[in-house]
C-alpha cells in the first residue's frame, strides 16, 4: 500500500508532518496536541475551534473553524481557545427595546468604518459589517435575520480594528427581537411551562443514569416528531 | 424616473418625517428614489485626513453599491441623498477619489472583496434634483399655495461647503431652496444667517453654545417677519428646534418658531396627506401654525 501523502504544517511556529486530507483539528491531534479548550462540537456549531492562520507565500491572515477546515501544506496556525472580548451585562427583564439601546450597551459601534474586515473573517460568511451597520441604526429585525446562523467564535471581533464585539452585539439584538418583536410561537410557551413544571424531569434522570450502551440503544429507538 | 437613493442612518431614526414627506414629494413629481440594495453608514463627517484612506471606505463603499445597483437596474449613473451631512461624505468622497487615482487604487486594492470604484458616480442633493426638474413642475403641481408663509431657507454648512460641495452656484449667496419653495408659492426672507453653522455636535457636549446659535438664527429671521424656517440637514434640525428649549431658558422673550425640512411644505402645497409629511415628530409643533395659515385642517 502506498505511503499516505504527508504535508508540512506549522503549529504556533514548529514544523509537523502530518497525513494530508485531515481537518486542521485532527491534523493537530495528530501532531500530538491535545485540546483542553478550543474545541467543541466538532461539526462547525459551537464555534468553538477558531483559527488564525496564514499560508506560505502569503502575506494575509485568515480565519476559520479547526474542525471545518482542510488542514494545507504550508499552513501556520494558532488556536484560539477563548475571545476576551467586552460583553455588557444586562437584565433582559429590564431593558427597553429602543433605537438607542445596542449604542447604549455596546456605544464602540458607532466607530465602525465600514472595513468589513469583520465580515472576511466570519467562518459562517455573514454579512457582519452589515449587521453592525443595523445594530446603529437599532433595526432589531436586520440584525436578528443577518446574525441568525453565528456560532459565537469571536473572530469577526479580534480583526476588528474599531474594537468592535459584533457577536455580543448581535447577541442582544436577538434576544430583544425574540422577547419584544418576533411573534411569539404558542408551542414554545406551552413546553416553557411543562419545563418549569418539571414534566420532564423523570425522563432526563432516567437518560443520566444510563450507560453508553443503554443510550445508543434508546437513542436508536426514538421517536422523531412528524416521523412515523 | 427612477434614481438610485441614499437614505443614511439618521433619516430611519430621528428624521424619519424628511424621509417620509421626500418619498411622497418625490412620487408625486414622478420620481422613484430606488433605495440601495444594501448600505452603511457615510461615516457622518468627512475627514478632513485625507491621507487616513480608512475614513473614506465607508463613503466609497455606499458609491460602490451605487454603481453597481445602477448598472444591475440599468440606471443612469446617479445618486440622490436627502441628509445634508450624508450629501457632504458622500460627495467629497468621491471629489476625492476622482482627483487622486493613487488614492483611488488603493482603496480599491484594499476593498478586494468590492468590484472596483469606477469614480463615475454623480452625487445629487435632492434641492438639486428639483431645481434640475425645474420650477414650472412644482409650480404646476402646487395645489395649495405656500403663499400665506413667510420662510427663512436655512442652508447650514454642508450644502455649502467647500465649494467642490456645494449644490448652489453661488456658495456665499445660495438661492436654490429659496427658488424652489417660491415655486410653491412661500415668501422667503433675505437674513445674514442662512449659511451660518448651527453649533452642529456641540449640543452634545456644549448645550448652552448650540442654544446661543439657535437664539441668535431664530430670533434674527423672527425679527425679519418669519413664520418658520425650512432646511434640509437632521443635525440643523434638531439643534434649531430641541434647542429652542434651552434657549428659551437663557432669553425668556424668544418667540418659538417651527423647524420643517423643505420636502413637508412642498408635500402641504402638492396636496399630499398631512399624515405622510410627519408634522407629528417636531419638538415645536408646527402644528398650530399651519391650522392658523389654513394650510392642514382645524
Amino acid at each position: 500500500m502506498a505511503e499516505t501523502e504527508k504535508i508540512t504544517i506549522y503549529a504556533m511556529g514548529k514544523a509537523y508532518k502530518v497525513p494530508a486530507g485531515l481537518t486542521i483539528m485532527s491534523a493537530l491531534e495528530y501532531a500530538g496536541y491535545q485540546y483542553i479548550r478550543g474545541c467543541g462540537c466538532r461539526s462547525g456549531y459551537c464555534g468553538g475551534c477558531a483559527t488564525i492562520y496564514r499560508r506560505e507565500g502569503d502575506y494575509k491572515l485568515y480565519t476559520d473553524l479547526a474542525c471545518q477546515t482542510p488542514a494545507e501544506d504550508g499552513m501556520y496556525l494558532v488556536q484560539l481557545p477563548f475571545v476576551p472580548a467586552n460583553k455588557s451585562i444586562y437584565d433582559l427583564d429590564k431593558i427597553e427595546p429602543m433605537e438607542t439601546t445596542l449604542v447604549e450597551h455596546y456605544p464602540e459601534i458607532v466607530k465602525c468604518v465600514s472595513c468589513n474586515t469583520c465580515t472576511k473573517a466570519c467562518p459562517q460568511d455573514l454579512d457582519v459589517m452589515y449587521f453592525i451597520q443595523a445594530a446603529k441604526i437599532g433595526d432589531f429585525k436586520e440584525v436578528a435575520e443577518l446574525s441568525f446562523d453565528c456560532i459565537q467564535c469571536g473572530l469577526c471581533a479580534v480583526r476588528c480594528p474599531a474594537d468592535i464585539a459584533h457577536y455580543h452585539v448581535a447577541q442582544l439584538a436577538r434576544r430583544i427581537y425574540g422577547k419584544f418583536i418576533n411573534e411569539k410561537v404558542e408551542q414554545l410557551t406551552k413546553r416553557l411551562n411543562e419545563i418549569e413544571k418539571g414534566v420532564y424531569d423523570k425522563e432526563l434522570n432516567k437518560l443520566m443514569k444510563m450507560n453508553k450502551a443503554m443510550l445508543e440503544k434508546a437513542y436508536k429507538k426514538r421517536k422523531i416528531e412528524g416521523t412515523k | 424616473m427612477e434614481i438610485a437613493y441614499y437614505p443614511g442612518c439618521t433619516l430611519r431614526t430621528s428624521a424619519k418625517n424628511f424621509e417620509s414627506s421626500s418619498i411622497a414629494v418625490a412620487d408625486h413629481l414622478g420620481i422613484t428614489f430606488k433605495e440601495l440594495s444594501q448600505w452603511n453608514c457615510c461615516g457622518t463627517v468627512y475627514s478632513l485626513a485625507s491621507d487616513d484612506l480608512m475614513k473614506h471606505l465607508a463613503p466609497v463603499r455606499v458609491l460602490i453599491r451605487a454603481q453597481e445597483d445602477n448598472k444591475e437596474n440599468g440606471l443612469d449613473n446617479k445618486l440622490v441623498t436627502l441628509c445634508s451631512m450624508c450629501y457632504n461624505t458622500v460627495k467629497m468622497a468621491n471629489h476625492l477619489v476622482k482627483n487622486d487615482e493613487e488614492k483611488l487604487d488603493t482603496i480599491n486594492q484594499f476593498m478586494d472583496e468590492e468590484p472596483d470604484y469606477e469614480a463615475d458616480v454623480n452625487v445629487l442633493h435632492f434641492l438639486q434634483l428639483l431645481d434640475e426638474i425645474g420650477i414650472d413642475r412644482i409650480k404646476e403641481n402646487t395645489k395649495k399655495s405656500l403663499e400665506v408663509l413667510n420662510l427663512a431657507c436655512y442652508y447650514g454648512c454642508y450644502l455649502l461647503r467647500p465649494e467642490e460641495a456645494s449644490i448652489d452656484e453661488e456658495p456665499e449667496a445660495p438661492s436654490i431652496m429659496e427658488r424652489i419653495m417660491e415655486a410653491a408659492g412661500a415668501r422667503t426672507i433675505d437674513y445674514p444667517f442662512k449659511n451660518e453653522c448651527c453649533g452642529s455636535y456641540l449640543t452634545v457636549t456644549e448645550k448652552k453654545y448650540t442654544a446661543e446659535r439657535t437664539y441668535k438664527i431664530i430670533s434674527s429671521v423672527v425679527n425679519r417677519g418669519a413664520d418658520a424656517i425650512v432646511l434640509s440637514c437632521p443635525l440643523c434640525a434638531f439643534n434649531l428646534d430641541r434647542r429652542q428649549k434651552q434657549a428659551k431658558e437663557l432669553h425668556a422673550n424668544m418667540k418659538s418658531i417651527p423647524i420643517f425640512y423643505f420636502p413637508q411644505l412642498l408635500g402641504l402645497a402638492f396636496g399630499i396627506n398631512s399624515n405622510e409629511l410627519g408634522f407629528n415628530m417636531h419638538y415645536v409643533d408646527p402644528r398650530p401654525l399651519l391650522k392658523e395659515k389654513r394650510l392642514i385642517k382645524r
